[in-house]
């Protein structure tokens, strides 16, 4: 079902900042929304609020277009799998994904057919009598999301499901999450700390910065045309060129750089004025090396190899610049090398000024 | 092999200075005239026990009132010391460490010390003479024990399974009878133990409160070892122990997670 939040607000008792602030955000029905955030930024808060287990100073939960804030999280339809949410230790794998049916009160017989069917769904069929101890930490995470889904809930809430696991059982598992969020079609809210894993795992991105939502984009987009230099620098954004935009282009140490289409126009409608200062940024992976229109002089600093990649930080008329270039196009390159650089012109994004610090 | 026999040793060694001292209380229970320096008494005898067994002697009526005022000062051990213990376990809150003094101190000042104040209390509550204050007296070194266990016990619990149960359907009532109460379990088996029996053991706050007219096991039990009757004592002395060994014995598998005896 499409969750609502509506300027939900939480301050903890005896701490001066609101953990979470005006927080507004409606999440699709069937979407797998990643609510993204650096640790601290109130993510988790916002899943307890949302799941019933805290309560909002102020704003308003809205789950398919009714209020949820008076119902108690055991009726909300909302399951959060708690991210040190391993499985209740004294029960069995299969008393833990049944566990939530027999608090309904289903019959026995009825609570054994879905939770075999459950087990098999998350690839754990047959290892139902065994002790979550008797577990691997892969199984023991698929038992855990098991154990939300058999409820078949309208809202499903991941408490950073992968932080737990190595590099190998994370990718599994994240497959996993989005192949059955994929066939039941649930609406899955899914923390995380790390923008990679959100980028891969979400159809959208919600950022939340300091409490606050600093912008909800599909990936894709969020990664080109951030909406604040927080979100940028968030997303591995490292190019920043202050300026002023003029006639759809930008003035700056670089010379003059014409903006794309559309681009040029950003926070116009706010200001009313075409002549205004900015912050022009491109992605270090966009940026190319060789000749092109407008190609600019630049001078190699120095290279790192980054494994898939290699960074290579540039000065451009006085202007620091990075660039993430395959590894054998970068091979040749020496501190003090002097090159042309393109920044093509359909990578360049504006941040206005007043979005600067937002 | 070698640490084994050691271990074994110590063991058998520990046992023995444990019930060694048993053995002359048993050993009078069933005697019938054994006087210094006869090694064993001249003749047998079960008069003892017959007579413990009887109605005239007291013996089985302060078991049963030693049973009652045990259990019913646990039970609201329990009740105090589960929500008590989970404050002070989980939460920091102003003037948690003079709450911790104060549970502390019923432990550390001797009964003796506070024995007639209290009885000037009770008298001025007409609780003296009675079962509920002598309950109630044995409560004000129980519960503090049973606090301290909980206390510990809540410290290392993790309250994001119960938020967990929650959330997955669970009524409050129902994440206490199917998450909380199994984790505590062992801890609160320990503790109820405790109570048990510094209840069971408790002399001196049941003569004062009780006034006499409280007849608990450790009374009836005094009253024959001063009188010098030995064979009595030694009979009642093995009853009073009973209860505490046997519960031991059927808690020590939850206690320590492994069935009584030497081997593991």
């Amino acid at each position: 079902m499409m969750l609502e939040l509506r300027g939900l607000t939480k301050t903890y008792p005896g701490h001066d900042r609101r953990t979470v602030e005006g927080l507004s955000l409606t999440v699709p029905q069937g979407s797998l929304t990643a609510l993204l955030g650096p640790s601290g930024a109130g993510k988790s808060t916002v899943m307890q609020m949302i799941a019933g287990l805290q309560a909002p100073d102020a704003g308003d939960i809205r789950l398919g277009g009714k209020s949820i804030l008076d119902v108690p999280p055991e009726r909300r339809g909302v399951v959060l799998v708690f991210q040190n949410a391993p499985l209740f230790p004294h029960l069995t794998l299969a008393q833990n994904v049944g566990f939530g049916l027999r608090m309904r009160g289903l019959s026995a017989p009825v609570v054994a057919a879905e939770v075999a069917a459950m087990l098999e769904r998350v690839q754990l069929a047959g290892l139902g009598n065994r002790r979550p101890h008797e577990l691997s930490g892969g199984q023991v995470q698929r038992g855990a999301l098991a154990r939300a889904l058999v409820l078949k809930p309208d809202l499903l809430l991941l408490d950073e499901p992968l932080s737990n696991l190595d590099a190998g059982l994370r990718d599994e598992m994240r497959a996993l999450i989005m192949t059955l969020q994929r066939e039941t079609g649930v609406t899955t809210v899914v923390v995380t700390h790390d923008q990679a894993e959100a980028v891969v795992l979400a159809d959208r991105i919600a950022l939340l910065l300091d409490g606050r939502l600093a912008q909800v984009a599909a990936p894709r987009e969020i990664f080109a045309r951030p909406a604040t230099l927080a979100v940028a620098r968030f997303f591995g954004g490292v190019n920043f060129l202050a300026g002023r935009v003029t006639g759809g282009a930008f003035d700056c140490a670089l010379g003059r750089l014409p903006l794309p289409r559309g681009v040029a126009d950003r926070g116009v409608a706010d200001r009313g004025v075409a002549d205004r200062p900015g912050t022009l940024t491109i992605r270090p992976e966009a940026v190319r090396l060789g000749q092109g229109d407008g190609a600019l002089s630049a001078r190699v600093i120095g290279t790192t190899f980054l494994g898939t990649q290699t960074r290579v930080e540039l000065s451009v008329s006085g202007q620091r610049l990075e660039a993430l270039l395959a590894p054998e196009a970068a091979s040749a390159l020496i501190p003090g090398q002097l090159l042309d650089v393109t920044l093509p012109t359909e990578a360049l994004w504006l941040i206005p000024e007043d979005q600067k610090h937002g | 092999m070698r640490a084994d026999r050691v271990r074994l040793l110590a063991g058998m060694a520990l046992a023995l200075w444990l019930v060694l001292p048993l053995v002359p209380l048993a050993i009078w229970s069933v005697a019938h005239g054994w006087r210094f320096p006869d090694l064993l008494p001249v003749a047998w005898s079960f008069k003892a026990w017959s007579h413990a067994f009887s109605a005239s002697s007291g013996v089985l009526h302060g078991l049963g009132q030693s049973m009652l005022i045990a259990s019913v000062a646990t039970a609201l051990a329990i009740l105090v010391g589960v929500p008590a213990g989970r404050a002070l376990g989980l939460y920091r809150f102003r003037g948690k460490q003079l709450v911790l003094l104060l549970l502390v101190a019923p432990v550390l000042v001797p009964p003796i010390a506070i024995a007639p104040g209290l009885h000037g209390v009770f008298l001025q509550l007409g609780l003296t003479g009675g079962v509920p204050g002598v309950i109630l007296a044995h409560l004000i070194p129980v519960i503090p024990y049973m606090t301290l266990v909980m206390a510990a016990v809540f410290g290392r619990f993790d309250t994001s399974h119960e938020a967990q149960a929650r959330s997955l359907g669970a009524r409050p009532w129902q994440v206490f009878a199917h998450v909380t109460l199994p984790a505590i379990l062992p801890g609160l088996l320990t503790g109820a133990l405790f109570a048990f029996l510094v209840s069971w053991s408790q002399y001196l706050l049941t003569l004062v409160i009780g006034g006499g007219r409280v007849q608990t096991l450790p009374l009836v039990l005094y009253g024959f070892a001063t009188s010098g009757r030995n064979d009595l004592t030694g009979a009642i002395a093995i009853l009073y122990i009973l209860p505490g060994a046997l519960v031991l014995a059927l808690t020590a598998r939850f206690l320590t997670g492994r069935a009584p005896g030497l081997a593991p």
